[in-house]
């Protein structure tokens, strides 16, 4: 692997990361914390978004958030030619 | 037959093949015994991460956690999950790439000094031995209470159990056993949970069932909750009434503490591949989260349960007769776990919230105080399948779920424990020489010795098992996990900067915990008291640890940039495990 696709490689995953951690914070400190009176007017079962969020919604967000990563990081790997035989 | 025997029977069950799991997978190397061989498949590891994580105080008071305080408690289901997308992105898959055995073997290597290794393994001890006093005292008192024998007995079979199995099995033995533990504690939690969410809400998922209809008054349930707490002068369930920074950096702390665990992160190097560590912390959130999601399910709805047996005509009417009480609560009687005072002498039960606002109403009614004097959170979950109307299979269910849940976080703590000692400190520092027939009995001596030590200190356990807890989340956030991802995400990082770092992050962390909990939690010796009014921007102890690691990358960075980068050769490693490519498979240096 040359030094200039280790970087593009490196480059690629970092901003996969990014988007990543942006919605990991904003489902969970953003919707399930800080702007959970924002999405106050959501009605969900007995109470609003927000507290759905914190309780379950964050959760399920993780969840999906970490396969999508392992997913497209395993394409990532194919692409650049540094996957694992 | 008595429900004596019956938890006696299935208990008995779950040990034995505990025990024979681990002589089927005992341990014949070191990377069995460290690493289980890195031939575990990564849904394997990811039911064993669940198990490992996921202690005797998750599977038994969780739910009480959430249901004594509501929405703001919801800090500990999003920060214990939340690490888990901090180690798959930023943490497993690197390390695993870097393919040693142990967190100090990393930060050594990585930052090329024995120095920086030594105090990987000092904050490494002193978080895990910390965390596993409380697991074994935690064990303890689940085997006395299902099996009806003292404490200490109880913390005496738990170290026989744990000692047959680990010290055997190594991580491979753990590992399998951690599988079929996970497997007990997840069944005995839902099977009451589905039947309490069908009978209240008419949902059997608990998920759907906590934002679903109370079917008995055909409202939402939680909006139910919320008008009988109100009417009973508590604080309403799904409002937030503490501060919010606080509530932040403590979500914060958990996620970092979480990642920065070392008997977590030592999970991910027994899967096959890199893109396996990353799939693998995937399936530990969903086993976790099968948990997790159902917690708050629970906790809301035993809370209402609770409330609604002792007012069965609302909370406006005459509440139960203590002579008229279900067998469920006169049986939690007997453990002390709930308790009754009928201080105004009229045979009835009246609990409420005493607070000078609710005052006025108490005395219209004649109400002479809160008679329900001792409402234990852990009985939340112990009870609900007695209360759901369970046969008394699942209560043998939850008795093995609960020891299940202790037994399999302590195995993990105690092997994290083992290897940094017979790996990190004799291997590495005492006697590179060490053959590996030495080094696997030096780690099965550790391993035994660990156990002594961690029963020893648990016998009497100390008064601040709750602060350890907090001090074992924040050192992991301010100490390990910065160094860790410095290690990782920062080429040019040198020793002198990751070694200040780490000291300035655990020291910070250690002077504010000690400044409002006393110096070395010996009481009296706090500077400062511990309320929310005397902390720091209102920042509670237990949430330091977030800014302890930020004082820990500002002061690494400072250093580095006064300091020469890292020498070429391991700016190359840096970029080496960088990549998946060339991952091995079982390694022994």
């Amino acid at each position: 692997m040359s030094d200039k696709s280790a970087s593009a490689y490196w480059t690629a995953n970092i901003r996969l990361i990014t988007i990543c951690m942006v919605i990991w914070a904003l489902v969970s400190f953003g919707f399930g914390i800080i702007l959970r009176p924002l999405i106050s007017g959501i009605a969900v079962g007995g109470t609003d978004l927000g507290f759905w969020f914190a309780q379950q919604g964050s959760i399920l967000t993780f969840i999906v958030l970490v396969f999508f990563y392992a997913a497209r990081m395993k394409a990532i790997d194919r692409d650049f030619g540094v996957d694992e035989q | 037959m008595d429900q004596f025997t019956l938890n006696l029977l299935v208990v008995g069950a779950s040990f034995a093949l505990y025990i024979g799991i681990a002589i089927w997978a005992r341990a014949g190397s070191t990377s069995e015994f460290y690493a289980a061989n890195r031939g575990v498949h990564p849904v394997l590891n990811g039911m064993a991460t669940a198990a490992d994580w996921m202690s005797a105080a998750s599977f038994i008071s969780m739910a009480g956690l959430i249901a004594f305080v509501g929405y703001d408690n919801s800090t500990y289901l999003m920060g214990w999950t939340g690490g888990y997308v901090l180690l798959a992105l930023l943490l497993a898959p690197y390390l695993r790439k870097f393919g040693r055995f142990t967190v100090p073997d990393f930060i050594g290597d990585r930052f090329y000094s024995q120095t920086a290794r030594i105090v990987a393994v000092a904050c490494l001890l002193t978080m895990s031995i910390t965390y596993v006093i409380g697991q074994m005292s935690g064990a303890g008192v689940a085997f006395s209470r299902f099996l009806e024998v003292e404490n200490q007995t109880g913390l005496l079979i738990a170290s026989i159990i744990v000692f047959l199995y680990a010290v055997i099995g190594g991580m491979k033995g753990i590992t399998y056993t951690q599988v079929a533990q996970y497997c007990v504690l997840i069944i005995a939690y839902t099977i009451p949970a589905i039947f309490i969410s069908l009978q209240l809400t008419g949902n059997f998922l608990p998920q759907l069932g906590l934002f679903g209809t109370h079917a008995e008054s055909g409202v939402p349930l939680l909006t139910k909750l919320d008008q009988v707490l109100t009417e009973l002068g508590f604080r309403t369930y799904t409002e937030h009434h503490t501060n919010t920074l606080n509530m932040v950096l403590f979500t914060m702390s958990l996620m970092i503490g979480t990642a920065g665990l070392p008997h977590v992160i030592i999970r991910f190097f027994t899967v096959p591949k890199v893109s396996d560590a990353r799939a693998s912390a995937g399936w530990a959130l969903v086993f976790i989260a099968l948990l997790y999601t159902v917690a708050p399910a629970v906790g809301a709805m035993a809370r209402l349960n609770i409330i609604t047996t002792i007012y069965p005509d609302g909370t406006d009417a005459t509440p139960l007769a203590y002579a008229d009480q279900p067998d469920w609560i006169a049986n939690w009687e007997q453990t002390g776990l709930l308790a009754f005072e009928d201080l105004n002498g009229d045979g009835l039960i009246q609990y409420y919230n005493p607070t000078d606002a609710f005052a006025e109403t108490a005395a219209e009614r004649g109400w002479e105080g809160n008679e329900m004097v001792t409402f234990n959170r852990d009985i939340l979950v112990l009870a609900n399948p007695e209360i759901a109307g369970l046969p008394p299979f699942v209560i043998a269910l939850i008795a093995a779920g609960g020891l299940a849940a202790a037994l399999s976080t302590a195995a993990g703590l105690l092997l994290a424990i083992s290897a940094a000692v017979s790996h990190d400190l004799i291997k590495s520092v005492i006697n590179p020489s060490i053959s590996e027939k030495g080094e696997l009995m030096a780690a099965r001596v550790s391993m035994a010795a660990a156990i002594i030590v961690a029963t020893a200190l648990a016998w009497n356990p100390p008064g601040f098992a709750a602060q350890v807890v907090a001090l074992a989340f924040g050192l992991a956030a301010s100490s390990l996990f910065p160094a860790i991802m410095m290690g990782i995400f920062s080429k040019k990082m040198n020793s002198a900067g990751a070694i200040t770092g780490m000291l300035v992050g655990i020291l910070s962390t250690l002077l504010y915990i000690f400044t409002y909990l006393g110096w070395f939690f010996i009481p009296g010796t706090n500077m400062l008291p511990n309320t929310a009014d005397s902390w720091m921007f209102g920042i509670a102890p237990a949430s330091f640890g977030t800014v302890g690691a930020i004082l820990n990358f500002i002061a690494a960075y400072v250093v580095l940039a006064m300091t020469k980068p890292a020498p070429q050769h391991i700016q190359d490693l840096v970029e080496s495990i960088r990549v998946p490519r060339g991952a091995s498979g079982a390694s022994s240096h």
